[in-house]
């Protein structure tokens, strides 16, 4: 029989036929992984996760017209259109702001795609319905106040073109729309409708951008669209980048903080487990001793028992660990989570690292036992 | 006939007891001897020092032509390892292996574990029936006899009994002497602790000691005769 296998044996034959104390370790070692695990895969996940949590705030790209340009032109929009990541953008809606008369006075009138609209600003609540005609129309709470109109009645909005004689044109408000910004003063009308009232189909002034990426994603994309499409100025809406880093990085460090103390609690339990066992085993090792086994044969057995754990705890706690995302996901996200391979390894790497550190006391005791004294039972 | 272990001068102090006071003895090669002396007495201590598990405080001991006497604890192993086979009387075996696995250890420490070898071994004690069983499967008999097959798999110099029959009944006790003798016939050195009389006068010759100081030695009554 080879030394190795022989080591094999003693090792394996240590753990199975030792299994009552051996068993809470091994606990400890799977219950570490199983967080190690859990909360890594959600760690990664998190941004993925929260930047779909974050696009009900709204967009956090703003396309302006740079310089000198009155308006954003169609083709400079599909072109940005092309550089933005398909999967990623949530939506992208273009805004045409005009004035247009009630009873003579001014309302500002925003033109845009309604479904676009609705996707770039979760955060628009409509009473009524959203428009799905170009006759149709939302008002905003302020106007609705000021007019007393409601959903159903007919608004008739007339516009002033230059050289040119007054457009009326009646339509149906579909609903009243409340933001508790500016759009709360405003009248939403489908851009076809609009263009079909004014003419200059294709011009926007602004589009807003939802994309769920992070901030630093989003500031390269901005920087690729100045670069590429010069007649269009892009603006990242900080306030909320900036408010998605922050409560990223908290959610972040709150995992990191976690898992550092399961894994430190985890040390500690598999070290006070392996000390308990050294203790137990003192007249093992000198007996070992005793028949001739030096420092580093009794070394190698310990911790080849705490790698066996390790790995066998890693494994494990790695299954566990899957189930335990997966519920953590589903009951803070709503979603599942991906698990990428590297975790793995990486939840491996870190119970063998935890399990060796964790016995290198115990070992160290188990070297200092004297033969004669441990086989007298002192 | 060559000395295989010689004591010259050997005390050994823990703070203010003695436990041996100036012990010179030689052993010679095939030598069966007893060292007997009732608890306190100091043979535990002359039985940790030949064993290489402890070293006197003063005095000088050979073995095989080896001072040990000042060698470091990582060279005592390797001694013990090479030059000695012990037999104790609580049997020390491993739990968790099994008793072919329990003789198998001691050559892997040694050297190689060889299974056949270790299974001769049993066969030589009466236990090659037994080989798969774990010790607390094995009664006190068979488990000191397991503890034999152990100290002899590496054919040590000399082989050190402490109270070899203290745990067994007058049954087990004449089978474990009865292997004795066949290893002192085989020409083995055995040196064997006992407070017994019975389980001395097997051997060829008895040490006495008496407050860590040796008071006789002598040939046993199974010498005269013989």
């Amino acid at each position: 029989m080879t030394r190795y296998r022989m080591y094999t044996k003693i090792v394996l034959s240590s753990l199975l036929r030792r299994r009552s104390r051996m068993t809470l370790a091994l606990a400890a070692v799977i219950t570490g992984s199983t967080v190690f695990l859990g909360m890594g895969a959600v760690y990664f996940d998190i941004p993925r996760q929260m930047g779909r949590e974050f696009r009900s705030y709204g967009a956090n790209l703003i396309l302006v017209p740079s310089g000198d340009n009155a308006a954003l032109r169609p083709e400079d929009i599909r072109k940005v259109k092309e550089l933005l990541p398909a999967d990623k953008v949530v939506g992208m809606a273009p805004f045409r702001y005009e004035t247009l008369y009630y009873n003579r006075q001014g309302l500002t009138v925003a033109g845009t795609d309604m479904d676009a609209a609705r996707k770039s600003g979760p955060f628009r609540q409509v009473q009524g319905e959203w428009p799905k005609a170009d006759n149709q129309v939302l008002i905003g709470t302020d106007i609705a106040e000021q007019t007393r109109l409601y959903t159903g009645t007919s608004i008739t909005l007339e516009a002033v073109p230059p050289k040119s004689r007054r457009i009326k044109k009646e339509f149906t408000v579909s609903g009243v729309i409340r933001t508790g910004g500016p759009e709360d003063g405003f009248v939403l009308m489908p851009l076809g409708g609009l263009e079909a009232l004014l003419g200059s189909p294709g011009r926007a002034d602004t589009v807003e951008i939802s994309i769920a990426a992070g901030s630093a994603e989003i500031t390269r994309l901005a920087e690729q669209i100045r670069a590429e499409v010069p007649g269009i100025a892009p603006r990242p809406v900080k306030r909320i980048m900036n408010s998605e880093s922050t409560v990223l990085n908290k959610l972040q460090v709150l995992v990191y903080l976690v898992t550092a103390v399961v894994l430190l609690l985890t040390m500690i339990c598999v070290g006070t487990t392996m000390m308990t066992v050294v203790m137990e085993r003192r007249k093992e090792i000198g007996l070992k001793k005793a028949l001739g086994a030096e420092n580093k044969s009794i070394i190698k057995e310990f911790l080849g028992e705490g790698m066996v754990l390790a790995c066998a705890g890693g494994l494990l706690g790695s299954v566990s660990g899957y189930f335990f995302a997966q519920v953590v996901s589903m009951s803070v996200f709503g979603r599942e989570v991906s698990l990428p391979f590297f975790l793995i390894v990486l939840t491996l790497s870190a119970s063998l690292l935890v399990t060796l550190s964790a016995s290198l006391v115990p070992v160290a005791r188990a070297t200092d036992v004297e033969p004669a004294s441990a086989l007298r039972g002192e | 006939m060559k000395n295989i272990l010689e004591l010259r001068d050997v005390s050994m102090v823990y703070g203010s007891v003695k436990a041996l006071r100036n012990i010179t003895l030689s052993i010679q090669q095939g030598e069966w001897t007893a060292i007997m002396g009732s608890s306190g007495s100091g043979k535990t201590t002359l039985m940790n020092i030949v064993g290489c598990m402890n070293k006197p405080t003063h005095g000088s001991v050979i073995l095989d032509g080896e001072k040990i006497s000042r060698l470091d604890a990582k060279d005592l192993t390797v001694i013990r390892r090479d030059k000695i086979g012990l037999i104790f009387q609580e049997f020390h075996l491993i739990s968790y292996l099994t008793a072919v696995e329990n003789v198998m250890i001691a050559q892997y420490y040694h050297s190689m574990a060889d299974e056949e070898e270790a299974m001769q071994a049993l066969e030589r004690v009466g236990m090659g029936h037994r080989a798969g069983h774990l010790p607390r499967q094995l009664s006190g008999g068979e488990q000191q006899r397991l503890c034999i097959a152990r100290a002899l798999i590496n054919h040590p110099k000399l082989v050190l009994a402490d109270e070899p029959t203290g745990n067994l009944d007058e049954s087990n006790q004449a089978v474990i002497m009865d292997i004795f003798h066949q290893l002192h016939s085989a020409g083995s050195t055995i040196i064997v602790v006992t407070h017994s009389p019975e389980v001395a006068e097997h051997a060829r010759r008895i040490v006495q000691l008496e407050f860590g100081r040796m008071i006789k030695d002598g040939a046993t009554a199974r010498c005269m005769v013989a």
